[in-house]
């Protein structure tokens, strides 16, 4: 096979080329990793209303989005999905819908379909009915194996979205069975990240070394069995790797969230960033908030990195990681992402995870996602206080962005 | 290390087609043509462009080979070896399947 030595990183040019739209934090799913804030239940603003999102969409392609996701909380809760994605398809995007399956029915299937919608990203969190009802706090299953082969059955591109936890990573050989049964294209293993709910139940989450290991083994297996059928991604937890990851290819660079109420973010967990403020699209243009607010301004470039990363010689290919990791876990989002082994605050990583295994440590039980809880968290205080993030709809907290060039 | 499971490489006779899973246009605010497929973008160069345009699973290789060269003239050779190489990547990269 030829080397294909033509294929670049691509910066977007200064374009929001990935926007998303979290039409609402409502959710029939309780899923302890959620990465929506953990106060999503205060009061707040209303939801944006139809016309505000299709202002929102019409504005963004202007500025150049072409990949555009619903999601939320769940997205199908909104009765006006189909007119967004009709609007969405007409003004030339691609359109990805995120989704836990709950409410997916034959005829919104195909009203979505004849809408023209482009993808559908489905969540799976276990191979086992009883565990992935137990996790999501509601009988989901069987319902989701259903809309998955209905899904294939309207002919839609589909991507399987198991978000990677502690409880269900040993099962990777038994959801990559499940996935060749239902014929997905993409299956994504997306360990989860930190953030929000998941910040909240780490210690009960966050897998070990050998097991990430193990499951890597068996995707790697799977991935020469089944070759050109199914794409097979694995999202390796930072917390393991020693590099920080690129999120969102840098702050400001090509990904633009809106939150239900909407807030503009540079990544769906910004709000988690005490300090910095997040103007709504009810107040600005999108065209403003891309180029001249100063929260998308502040962390684009180098000038606001620290020495660490100024001087790295890998600058230009992590942007230094995380914000909002950085900021959670030292309190500054200017500093090195601690996943990084050459930030002064690796060492919090590492902490992070021999409290997570300690020997002989009094197992908690998880912390549903449910308004309650979202309540006491909102006055508790606790690692995700004050986010105001947003949901991939299935807790991969970081949606995967490919930028190719050819 | 030899994979006997590799594809073979294009030969003149075969037809391409596009991936039904990829979305290929043309897209104005990037003044070229682009691959949209779930959560991704591909923005091609002009002869990456050509190639694909031209994946229409009527076209042969020989033809697409012919076709490239009359629109870049000069040097056959190495649009034809162009061509070809592209074709492979394109391949391995899910983007093009062979026409049965």
């Amino acid at each position: 096979m030829p080397k294909d030595g033509s294929v670049v990183r691509l910066d977007g040019q200064g374009k929001p080329l990935w926007l998303v739209l979290e039409l609402t934090y409502r959710c029939p799913l309780k899923c302890p990793w959620c990465s929506n804030p953990v106060d999503y239940a205060r009061d707040g603003e209303a939801e944006l209303s139809t016309a505000e999102w299709k202002r929102v969409m019409r504005e963004g392609r202007e500025l150049g989005a072409l990949q555009l996701g619903f999601t939320g909380g769940e997205p199908l809760l909104r009765d006006d999905l189909e007119e967004l994605v009709a609007d969405a398809s007409a003004l030339g995007y691609y359109t990805n819908l995120i989704t836990s399956g709950v409410g997916l029915t034959e005829n919104r299937l195909r009203a979505l379909k004849a809408a023209g919608l482009n993808q559908i990203q489905l969540s799976l969190q276990s191979s086992d009915r009883e565990l992935t009802d137990t996790l999501v706090g509601a009988r989901a299953f069987d319902l989701k194996l259903k809309v998955a082969h209905q899904i294939k059955a309207q002919g839609f591109p589909m991507v399987l979205n198991v978000p990677v936890f502690r409880q269900n990573i040993g099962q990777v050989a038994d959801i990559l069975a499940l996935a060749e049964d239902i014929g997905v294209d993409y299956l994504e293993f997306a360990n989860i990240q930190y953030y929000n709910w998941a910040m909240v139940n780490r210690d009960e989450l966050l897998p070990t070394r050998e097991q990430i290991d193990a499951a890597e083994r068996e995707v790697r297996a799977a991935r020469e069995r089944l070759g050109e059928r199914m794409t097979i991604y694995f999202v390796i937890p930072d917390y393991y790797e020693g590099r920080p990851k690129a999120c969102m290819n840098g702050w400001g660079s090509i990904h633009l969230t809106i939150a239900p109420d909407g807030a503009a973010m540079p990544c769906q967990e910004a709000r988690i960033i005490q300090g910095l403020e997040f103007p709504s699209v009810r107040d600005k243009s999108l065209a403003w908030l891309w180029n001249e607010s100063p929260t998308f301004e502040k962390f684009r470039g180098d000038a606001w990195m620290s020495p660490t990363c100024r001087s790295c010689d890998e600058k230009e290919k992590d942007f230094g990681g995380c914000r909002c990791q950085a900021f959670l876990m030292t309190g500054d989002a200017a500093n090195t992402d601690p996943a990084c082994s050459r930030s002064p605050h690796h060492h919090l990583i590492g902490e992070a995870i021999a409290r997570a295994h300690a020997p002989g440590r009094k197992v908690q039980p998880l912390v549903m996602r449910n308004d309650g809880n979202s309540r006491r968290l909102a006055q508790g205080g606790h690692g995700g206080k004050g986010g105001s993030g947003g949901g991939t709809g299935c807790g991969s907290g970081n949606a995967r962005v490919e930028v190719d060039h050819v | 290390m030899t994979d006997i499971t590799a594809p073979s490489p294009p030969a003149a006779g075969e037809r391409y087609v596009l991936n039904p899973m990829y979305l290929f246009r043309w897209e104005p605010t990037q003044d070229a043509h682009v691959l949209l497929y779930p959560e991704g973008i591909v923005k091609l160069n002009q002869t990456a462009g050509d190639i694909i345009a031209r994946c229409d699973g009527r076209r042969t290789v020989a033809d697409l080979v012919g076709e490239l060269q009359q629109r870049y003239p000069g040097d056959d050779e190495r649009v034809a070896e162009g061509v070809y190489k592209f074709l492979e990547v394109f391949r391995a990269k899910g983007w093009i399947r062979r026409q049965a």
